[in-house]
């Protein structure tokens, strides 16, 4: 049971997006997906999510392939939250993020779907913000509650064990330092619940800190997957970033990348 | 914005202020109608039969359908101020109106029609066409783009517009005076008859889009996301359109182009209840009969015996009161 890729590969004209790329995303992991910009992050979550379909390999839930399900199912099964957003209609918070009710079909109102969508706002970080207008929010703000939606359409309420996948193309890009910290945690709760989370990140820090598994990309190429440790290996990584980057021990023995200072160049 | 218990008498309201506004628009016109005596007095009578009552039945359903097309529309092309007309169905129905205009006499002795007839039989084909050719236009990969369909639409409502300017070099007086008023909208034109053929299409849409509001509040989010929500995109679209296009078509061909309509209904809706459709739908709907009916009652009586264009009046309300919302109320309609 696992939302997976197997051999997929992407293109856009002639310009390939994904080769060949292999990956499992396991319910109950934080998995996060790094790697330079351009370098197929997007896609890849395109693919896991059924946006795009791949030109060759398989994209499977549960080994069954993501154009087979029924897309009502597969709403239950798994979420997406997107960079970008394109509401531009008067929405209160929490009508936002009962639309992640849809899949569920359920009475708008009653008490046990009013309780659903407090929790997710709560564990997006935007309890605050319920009964505000949505176009009148920040774009930090917008994005809790987008992960708010997302959080309540995984939420299942019909006793189905079926594990659940969570997919986050940079949530964490417009929050503040405090906010990127309260996200990631959450997203750490909802694996423990069972849930298989994908995050795109760009801060090799944060999926330090945070991740179980990462999966570096670059070119379109799985450079590498596994434990944080061993996949943000300084090396590597200065070699996929093209760019000197180093490693130090920050307080209590935590690992740290930074960009190494380059000498000033000769004058003359 | 209305608190959700004062939501809950939104439509019994409209819907009370409908039938007031029906009666209303029953009661007014150039012959005196008594209702006490109406059973005795032939000429009221009549002037009710079949005057008054398909007009305001006219109004009603057309007023209803502009109003929830226009927030259709509006969703569809993820814009507020988007409308049916951007599908180019009344382009397509003018360029029809226009050809008839110039060229009645021969084509009525072509087709074999009474002269009636054929102005709205062609202004619902040529409605219909333009819009199958932008609907066209914008598949793209098998998917409706839906910013490839304004830009498409752009381009058809200009050439069109081209054309009748061509043709108007063209046609007499009496054609041209004729086309000028069909273009600003008049509900006076349609008989019994030809609403007994567009009613069932204007009643039909009107109380089956409704049924598509989760579906449509999803796509405010944007067609990827209301995919990731678990609804049919493409299907919803391709149902949505065909239902907006036979509408819009049917309404056109009937009583010409009445402007505004489903453009400010929709907004003031929002303003009072809020974007979802649920409820946005069928209140527009109801303010959308509302209107209509009234702007046709002050057109046919302010300066009885002559008519005011419907469509020029609701235009006229409408422009300032749009620009009102524009300005004050800005992010509370959804503009940046």
């Amino acid at each position: 049971m696992s939302l997976a890729v197997t051999a997929v590969s992407h293109a856009a004209g002639r310009r390939r997006l994904l080769d060949a790329v292999s990956l499992q995303l396991e319910p109950g992991t934080v998995q996060v997906l790094l790697g330079p910009n351009g370098a197929g992050k997007s896609t890849l979550l395109g693919v896991l999510a059924g946006d795009l379909r791949p030109l060759s390999g398989r994209a499977t839930l549960d080994g069954r392939r993501l154009a087979d399900w029924p897309a009502a199912d597969l709403a239950r099964r798994r979420a997406v939250m997107m960079q970008r957003d394109e509401l531009r209609f008067p929405f209160s918070v929490d009508e936002v993020v009962a639309l992640g009710r849809l899949p569920w079909q359920r009475r708008e109102q009653s008490p046990g779907e009013r309780a659903v969508i407090a929790a997710a706002l709560a564990e997006a970080g935007a309890g605050a913000l319920a009964g505000r207008r949505y176009l009148e929010l920040s774009g930090g703000e917008r994005a809790r509650v987008q992960l708010a939606r997302a959080l309540a359409q995984i939420r299942a309420d019909d006793g189905d064990p079926a594990p659940r996948y969570l997919l986050l193309d940079e949530p964490t890009a417009s929050l503040d330092f405090a906010y990127q910290h309260h996200v990631l945690k959450s997203l750490r709760r909802l694996a423990d619940r069972g849930v298989g989370v994908l995050a795109i990140l760009q801060d090799p820090n944060l999926a330090l800190r945070h991740a179980d598994r990462v999966s570096l990309l670059a070119n379109g190429e799985l450079i590498a997957s596994g434990l944080p440790a061993d996949v943000l290996d300084t090396e590597r990584l200065s070699r996929v970033y093209g760019l000197p980057i180093v490693a130090e021990q920050g307080p209590g023995g935590r690992r740290s990348l930074d960009v190494a200072e380059t000498p000033p160049a000769p004058a003359g | 914005m209305l608190s959700g218990s004062a939501r809950a008498f939104l439509i019994p309201g409209l819907a009370a202020l409908l039938a007031a506004a029906a009666v209303l628009g029953l009661s007014l016109g150039t012959i005196r109608l008594d209702w006490t005596t109406l059973t005795r007095d032939d000429t009221a009578a009549t002037a009710l039969l079949q005057l008054r009552l398909p007009r305001v039945l006219l109004a009603v359903l057309i007023g209803a359908v502009l109003a929830e097309t226009g927030a259709v529309a509006q969703a569809l092309f993820r814009n507020p101020l988007a409308e049916p007309g951007l599908i180019g169905v009344s382009a397509g129905a003018a360029l029809a109106a226009a050809v008839v205009h110039t060229a009645l006499t021969g084509i009525a002795s072509l087709a074999a029609l009474p002269p009636s007839l054929i102005l709205p039989i062609a202004a619902f084909a040529g409605g219909l066409a333009a819009a199958v050719i932008v609907l066209r236009l914008a598949r793209r990969d098998g998917q409706t783009d839906m910013t490839t369909m304004l830009l498409a639409g752009t381009a058809i409502n200009a050439f069109v517009a081209a054309i009748v300017g061509l043709l108007s070099t063209r046609a007499d007086d009496s054609g041209l005076r004729g086309f000028t008023l069909w273009m600003y909208g008049n509900l006076g034109r349609a008989g019994w008859s030809e609403i007994a053929v567009a009613a069932p299409v204007l009643l039909a849409v009107a109380l089956w889009l409704p049924r598509e509001a989760r579906g449509l509040d999803a796509l405010l989010l944007g067609d990827t996301e209301a995919r990731h929500l678990g609804v049919d995109v493409e299907r919803l679209k391709r149902r949505v359109l065909i239902a907006v296009v036979l509408a819009t078509g049917a309404a056109v061909s009937l009583a010409g182009v009445i402007g505004f309509v489903g453009l400010v209904v929709p907004h003031a809706i929002r303003l009072l209840a809020g974007p979802g459709h649920r409820l946005l739908l069928p209140a527009s709907a109801l303010l959308g009969a509302v209107l209509l009916t009234l702007a046709d009652t002050v057109a046919r009586t302010a300066a009885a015996p002559a008519e005011w264009p419907v469509g020029a009046l609701t235009s006229a309300l409408g422009a300032p009161f749009f620009l009102a919302l524009l300005l004050r109320m800005r992010t509370r309609i959804g503009l940046p």
